[in-house]
Formats: C-alpha cells, sequence, structure tokens
C-alpha cells in the first residue's frame, strides 16, 4: 500500500457560502481524500484547514496547487497549501 | 498528537502577510578541479561545473516551494575564491573573462548571483591578489551576477592594511564605470569571514569545504515584528522569550527545507544562517522590529540594547532548532535595502557612527550605505579598517559594503532601484586619517588570538 502523503489546505478570509462545497468537490474530482476539517474565527479572520492525503491522487502537486489558487481567486479568499511535515518541524519537538 | 487549526494559521499567516521566506539556496561549487593550463578548456570546465549544477537547484528549489508553499527568494552559487584558481593564469583580460563565462553560466542556469570573485588576503597578497583586486572595477560593472569579495583580516592573522590600501581606489574607479555606483553594492570586505555563508555579495565556497554543499539563509523579519507588536507589556527577559521561540519555529521551516533540498541534490546539506535579512518590501525590515521594541527611530539611544536583545534572542532560538547554525548568523543592517533605515537616516536618527556602535552586539558590519563620491580613497580605507578592526580584536565577523556615489553630496538620494532599493548619501567625518593610513602594513594579531 502507497504512503500517505498528507498535505495542509488553509483557506483564510471573509465567510461566505459555498467554500467546504466548491473546495470539496475539486479534491473529490482530483481523488483525494480528506481526513480532517476543522474551523474558526481567529483574529477576526474565518479560518479553515483541511487534511488531505493526496496519495491516490493522478494529478501532480503543481495541479492541485494551481487549481485549489484558482478557487481562491473566485472566493476572493487566501488558499495555503502544505505538506503536513513543515507543520510538524515548526509545531512539535 | 494533531495540528491545531491555531497552529495552521500561525504558520500561513508568516508566509501570506509577514514575509516569511527561504531568503536564500546558496550551493557551494569547488571549482579548484576545473583548473588546467589550457585557458579555453579551463573556463568551458568552469562554465560546465557550475551551470550543471546551478540548474539542478533551481529546478530541485521550485519544487519544493510548492510542496512546504514557502517562498525560497533567491538561488545562487558560491563559488572557490578566484584568485586561487586563476595563480596560473595571471592577466587581467583572463580574470575579465572567466567572470564573464561565469556570469553567463549563471544566467543561463537562472540564478540570481554568483559569489566568490575574491581572495583570502588577510596576511599576505599573491601577484594572482593584487591582478584580482586591480581587475575589480572591470568585473563588478561589466557583469551583471558576479558578486565580489575581499577577506583582509584575522584575529589569528591581524589585519592587512596594505590590502586595506587597495580597495577606496578600486571602489571608486568602479562607482564611476558602474550605472548609479551600482557595481560597488556586489563588493564586500570582510575580517574574519566565514566559509559558508550563503548571504550575497560575500558568499564564496571555503577552502575547507567538500565539492558541492547547500548553504540556505532564511529570513523573518516580518515574523519577529508581529510577535513583538503582539506582546507590547513583556519586560526584556519575556520579550526575549518570544522572540526567541518564534525564530525556533522558522528556522525549523528552513531547516527542514534545506534537507531535502540538498537531499533531493545529492550533495551534503552545509548550515543554515539565521540573519534575519531585511528588503525593502514593506514590513520586511529589521529597523522596523527595533522600533516595535519601543523606539522611537532606530539610532536613538537605546538602539544598541534593543538590537544585543534582539540578535541574542534569534542565535538562541536558531541555535535550538537546528544543529548546523552557521555563516554569519548575526544581522546586517543595509541601509539601502531595509524601509526603516533608510527612513531613520532621512531623519537624521542614525548615523554612520551609530551604525558602526551596533557592531559591537553582532550587528555584522556597515552595509549598503552611499557615501559623497568625492569622498577621499584614504577616508574610504579608514571607515573599512575601523570596522575590520573591531571584527579581528573581538573575534567576530565584520563587513563593510560602501558605495561611493560619483557626483553624489551628502542629503542626496540615490534610487538604485527593485531589491536595492534606496540611500540616502550619509555624511563622512571630514577629518583625514591619511597619514596613519599610509602607514601600510599589517596590524599584528591580537592578544586574544594566543590561546594555544
Amino acid at each position: 500500500m502507497k504512503e500517505k502523503e498528507r498535505l495542509f489546505i488553509t483557506v483564510i478570509g471573509e465567510d461566505k457560502k459555498g467554500i467546504v462545497a466548491k473546495i470539496s468537490t475539486l479534491l473529490y474530482e482530483l481523488d483525494i481524500n480528506i481526513e480532517d476539517i476543522s474551523q474558526k474565527i481567529t483574529e477576526g479572520f474565518f479560518v479553515m484547514t483541511m487534511l488531505v492525503d493526496i496519495k491516490d491522487s493522478r494529478a501532480a502537486l503543481e495541479e492541485i496547487s494551481l487549481q485549489l489558487k484558482q478557487i481562491g481567486q473566485e472566493l476572493r479568499m487566501e488558499i495555503q497549501i502544505q505538506h503536513e511535515n513543515i507543520l510538524k518541524m515548526m509545531h512539535r519537538v | 498528537m494533531a495540528i491545531s487549526v491555531d497552529e495552521v494559521f500561525e504558520t500561513a499567516s508568516m508566509i501570506l502577510f509577514q514575509n516569511l521566506d527561504i531568503r536564500t539556496t546558496t550551493l557551494g561549487v569547488n571549482l579548484k578541479d576545473c583548473v588546467d593550463s589550457d585557458f579555453p578548456r579551463f573556463m568551458d570546465k568552469v562554465y560546465q561545473k557550475v551551470y550543471v549544477n546551478a540548474r539542478r537547484l533551481v529546478e530541485r528549489a521550485g519544487e519544493l516551494e510548492l510542496k512546504y508553499g514557502v517562498p525560497i527568494v533567491n538561488k545562487r552559487v558560491a563559488v572557490t575564491p578566484v584568485s586561487l584558481i586563476m595563480e596560473s593564469h595571471l592577466s587581467p583580460e583572463k580574470f575579465l573573462g572567466l567572470a564573464m563565462s561565469l556570469d553567463q553560466a549563471g544566467k543561463d542556469a537562472g540564478i540570481d548571483f554568483i559569489g566568490g570573485f575574491g581572495a583570502l588576503v588577510q596576511k599576505g597578497m599573491t601577484r594572482s591578489d593584487v591582478m584580482l583586486i586591480e581587475i575589480l572595477p572591470d568585473v563588478l560593472s561589466k557583469t551583471e551576477r558576479i558578486c565580489s569579495f575581499l577577506n583582509v583580516g584575522t584575529t589569528q592573522a591581524g589585519l592587512n592594511l596594505d590590502a586595506v590600501n587597495l580597495i577606496g581606489k578600486m571602489l571608486k574607479e568602479t562607482a564611476a564605470k558602474s550605472s548609479k555606483s551600482l557595481g560597488c553594492a556586489k563588493f564586500v570586505v570582510f575580517a574574519n569571514a566565514p566559509e559558508d555563508n550563503p548571504f550575497m555579495a560575500g558568499a564564496f565556497h571555503g577552502v575547507g569545504e567538500g565539492d558541492l554543499t547547500l548553504n540556505i539563509g532564511i529570513s523573518g523579519p516580518g515574523v519577529v515584528r508581529n510577535v513583538v507588536a503582539n506582546n507590547k507589556d513583556c519586560d526584556l527577559t519575556q520579550l526575549s522569550e518570544v522572540v526567541k521561540r518564534t525564530v525556533f519555529k522558522i528556522t525549523r521551516a528552513g531547516e527542514l527545507i534545506g534537507r531535502e533540498l540538498a537531499r533531493s541534490m545529492e550533495i551534503p546539506f552545509g548550515i543554515v544562517d539565521i540573519s534575519l535579512a531585511s528588503t525593502v518590501a514593506a514590513g520586511d525590515s529589521v529597523a522596523n522590529v527595533i522600533e516595535a521594541f519601543g523606539i522611537e527611530r532606530i539610532g536613538a539611544h537605546g538602539s544598541t540594547l534593543a538590537i544585543a536583545l534582539l540578535m541574542d534572542a534569534v542565535k538562541k532560538g536558531g541555535a535550538m532548532a537546528s544543529g548546523n547554525v552557521g555563516g554569519l548568523s548575526g544581522t546586517f543592517l543595509p541601509v539601502s535595502e531595509d524601509a526603516g533605515m533608510i527612513e531613520a537616516v532621512k531623519k537624521g536618527a542614525l548615523s554612520l557612527d551609530k551604525l558602526e556602535a551596533f557592531t559591537s552586539v553582532c550587528s555584522v558590519g556597515l552595509d549598503m550605505f552611499a557615501i559623497p563620491g568625492d569622498t577621499p580613497q584614504e577616508t574610504i580605507n579608514a571607515i573599512i579598517a575601523d570596522e575590520l578592526a573591531i571584527g579581528v580584536m573581538n573575534n567576530k565577523t565584520t563587513a563593510v559594503r560602501v558605495i561611493p556615489v560619483f557626483n553624489k553630496k551628502a542629503g542626496d538620494l540615490v534610487e538604485f532601484g527593485g531589491l536595492l532599493g534606496s540611500a540616502p548619501v550619509m555624511e563622512v567625518n571630514r577629518f583625514s586619517a591619511r597619514e596613519f593610513m599610509s602607514r601600510g602594513g599589517r596590524l599584528p594579531a591580537p592578544l586574544t588570538s594566543l590561546r594555544n
């Protein structure tokens, strides 16, 4: 079995309808599994994070990133994609 | 334990809103194996070695940028000090030819700068070293990417005043030959130069290094400023603590990316340089960090203490985060490349003398400052000698990058454009050290060097 390859997708901006719908539809189309979703209002921002596993996806990281950024533009929200390793390195000793 | 929304948000905001980036990935390339008595063949070997490896750096860095979402701003190459590999090709045309060839390799590979066109002359100069210094005005004005350095002093050897005395003249010629005198921005003179510094213009691949090595410089004045601004009411001990924790996090990110980049290129990972590096972008200023501490303008009394606190906390956080901290790992406070520094000079808050004083608490030197074009060459030499004497006597790296701007007077503003920013021309002391400087010779190594 292929090892998991997990990314964090962070969506930051103003809360509106359809954020989860749009992103999860794209992820489904790209064959990406969502393992966890959390959201909260912090420092005045709506922040949603998704932990996803891209091991089954045929799309390259570049493609995934490009499509997500496009959705970000449509929603007028910042979308940041990062491999989970960097968050583990920064926040766990 | 799962990563929380707040932690993900913290990291994402550092990148999206506070300019966190990997400021530079610098590939050290040994050129000693390219040495050949046939000069065209020698140039060809140098071109190939630099081009092939630089190309790989650019490709791999792009992949990691995507994977971790952290911009890798600059990709650079540092080579073996050029005077060393040119010892058997002593003609100015050949020095210039090699510079052109290196410049072309960098351009073709898509990298920003190539460092290492310099020499280690702390104790004496070979004919090749002297020739290199003589040809520098042409190299710095005719090439785009070539950066040069000279190491003219060490704590072990003392300070080579004869070498220092060649620099003022060289810089004035470079200033006259290059547009806006910008050639001078690509030259740094050092005392105790580190062999693995990834930051330009002073990077070179030291003779004690292996064939290839990857060094990286992280940055994040904006991130540090943000955390300082969010901790207005704490005392110095607590302030140091919050800065330390933040720097720990950003250094860990740098360490991860640096190691993975080196691994994917199948070369050894060298060091992480934890210097805070500013840019002219809004919010990316080290001066603004100092000001966020509660100092009206950098340069005011109290600034030296603030820098001491900042850099000590940066070093402590960085050293805990990475086992391979190296390079300069201090702070350059470049005048023209830092919006807060430019403002402080314009407002009369910051003088050259205060800038020199910052060196005592871990600033690395006098960086990217403009002085009048008619400053006598021996005064330029004396400015350099003063700054480097601090390094030699205190067993630390110090450096100078000065631009005697052609045809400009104190108070004028020079727009360099782009990343190099703009520089208010600073006043220099009008009294002369001519007779003292003309004594020449070498400042003996200080007593502190006798440690065996």
